[in-house]
């Protein structure tokens, strides 16, 4: 099973901050552990939500509303993300306690979310079919 | 293992620590029973502790600590050997935190190499060489073991306590080859590991199709080697044909649990995230300036597929020339008959049955299914009917799986007119 790993942003991250030389090294000493264990899908950095663009819905079937960033809510911005393949919830909450704290100033926060996955979704074989078929092109 | 929140964190646990501590232990103890029997000791401590006293900020290093004070107290109970004793003695205390910093680059990946060349040792058995491994390397239960491969749980673990006594008696010892003997006892490993992805991307026999945990487990021991083993071209090679492979799990199966070939699956759900891995894999494979080994130009031609954004864009002539070039260098008749498959879509089916009727001619692969399975595929395209239903009909008598029986069937029933 999948976990995305997501790096909450912080008031730094958001003001471009570049993390110090000792976050770096503490991260990719992290993502090297993660690497050897095979574990490791994809790890990625965002920019800030300056540049962002935030595509929104607000009237039912109307036009999309187009903003661009910055967005307010540092926490609500995910700042970066880690994809792990792991044999358990349990498995991929201990990789996460094992990441160093990405801010280091009391901001920082770590969510972990698993990836959908048809199969796993239902043990009810209608609704897997159910499912499958709305992935289906 | 109790069903308790601490005892799956327990086992998430180990299943990260455990073949880093049964590395480390063989390193010491020189004998790699004796050295998962002392990691098992430490777990069951753990066990009984952890649930009251909180898991440790560092468990890795609290298991190894743990281990090494009962290997301490074996030996001396035992009164084994004066220099193993005093070498335990005097490692007893390194295993903290900083250590274990230090070593992440080098000395841990180093003992999980030589521990892999142990589990595949040319002395065991192809079986006990992947039973071992899935227990020793990628920390699964026996049981595990044993659902994986349809096998009664007492059958598995008969076949890794023979292996170990094997590897003990032969003296097998806990290190790297070099030199000539490191390509050929690195194509073992390689071999273990595709073995078990594909005992788990097709199975042989009875009904499962797909058994995920075996492909996942090879793929995941694939990046474990290419991390730990990145100067070895075939390590990149076999980790991106196992990559691109398992990019077409899910669309290999239909609804119903049929088979759904390559050309017939929907490009449209393959995993990008790992075709990306696997051309990342070849690429760091050729960046390496090797000619490319066996595993290397069949992800090579695995990758033709995966870029292909339908089968039409399949670019056959170029899997044509890969394929003649796996042919050189690991000539068998199963390349020959992928070859014949290329050829005939590059070229035409007369050429590609040429081939076939070459490999039918020298009589291997008579037992095969496939062999007359591609004979009937390419009469069909001929419009050769009648001898393609004959073939199809001994391909369905030949397979062992019996969804691919009911397609064959199926074909067969499809040439009648």
């Amino acid at each position: 099973m999948r976990f995305m790993m997501i790096v909450k942003g912080t008031t730094d991250s958001e003001a471009g901050v570049k993390p110090s030389q000792e976050l770096l090294d503490a991260m990719l000493r992290y993502n090297e552990e993660l690497a050897k264990a095979g574990v490791l899908l994809a790890a990625d950095g965002l920019q800030p939500s300056s540049s962002g663009i935030r595509i929104s819905y607000p009237e039912p079937g109307g036009k999309p509303k187009v903003v661009d960033g910055p967005f307010t809510e540092a926490k609500e911005i995910i700042a970066g993300f880690t994809l792990i393949e792991v044999k358990s919830r349990e498995e991929a909450i201990e990789w996460a306690l094992r990441m160093p704290d990405p801010h280091g100033g009391g901001q920082g926060e770590i969510e972990l979310r698993q990836i959908f996955d048809p199969e796993e979704l239902s043990s009810d074989e209608n609704t897997q079919e159910k499912i499958k078929g709305q992935f289906r092109l | 293992m109790s069903f308790s929140d601490a005892g799956r964190t327990i086992d998430a646990i180990w299943r990260i620590e455990s073949p880093k501590l049964i590395a480390g232990l063989t390193r010491m103890v020189r004998d790699v029973g004796l050295a998962e029997d002392l990691a098992q000791d430490a777990l069951v401590i753990a066990l009984e502790r952890w649930p009251e006293t909180g898991i440790p900020d560092n468990p890795g290093a609290w298991l190894m600590t743990t281990a090494k004070r009962r290997a301490i107290d074996l030996l001396r109970r035992n009164k084994l050997r004066d220099q193993k004793y005093e070498e335990l003695t005097r490692s007893a205390e390194w295993y903290t935190e900083e250590d274990m910093d230090r070593q992440l680059d080098g000395e841990i990946g180093d003992d999980l190499l030589r521990l892999i060349f142990m589990t595949c040792h040319p002395v065991l058995s192809q079986d006990a060489r992947v039973a071992l491994t899935l227990r020793l390397l990628c920390g699964l239960t026996t049981d595990e073991i044993a659902r994986a491969f349809l096998a009664a749980e007492a059958t598995i673990a008969q076949r890794i306590v023979r292996a170990k006594r094997t590897l003990s008696a032969k003296k097998v010892p806990f290190e790297v080859p070099v030199g000539a003997e490191l390509k050929e006892r690195l194509g073992t490993v390689l071999e273990v590991m595709y073995l078990m992805f594909n005992e788990g991307y097709s199975a042989t026999a009875g009904e499962h199709w797909v058994r995920p945990l075996l492909c996942q487990e090879a793929l995941r021991l694939g990046r474990v080697l290419a991390e730990i083993a990145p100067d070895e071209p075939e390590v990149h090679g076999l980790a991106a044909l196992m990559e691109i492979q398992a990019s077409r799990l899910k669309t290999r199966v239909g609804a119903d649990g049929e088979p759904i070939l390559l050309m017939d699956q929907n490009r449209a759900q393959w995993d990008r995230l790992l075709i990306r891995r696997g051309l990342a894999a070849l690429n760091r494979c050729r960046q390496l300036g090797k000619p490319l080994g066996p595993y290397a130009l069949q992800a090579a031609i695995a990758a033709c597929h995966a870029q292909a954004v339908t089968p039409a864009d399949t670019d056959w002539v170029r899997i044509s020339a890969l394929y003649e070039a796996l042919s050189r260098v690991l000539p068998s008749p199963i390349v020959e008959l992928n070859r014949a498959v290329a050829v005939a879509m590059a070229f035409g089916p007369l050429y590609g049955l040429q081939i076939v009727d070459a490999i039918t001619e020298e009589g291997a692969l008579s037992e095969y299914h496939l062999l007359p399975s591609v004979r009937g595929d390419l009469l069909f395209k001929l419009d050769r009917f009648e001898e393609a239903r004959l073939e199809f009909e001994r391909a369905a008598a030949l397979a062992k799986n019996s969804r691919e029986r009911d397609l064959l069937l199926a074909r067969a029933s499809e040439c009648i007119h």
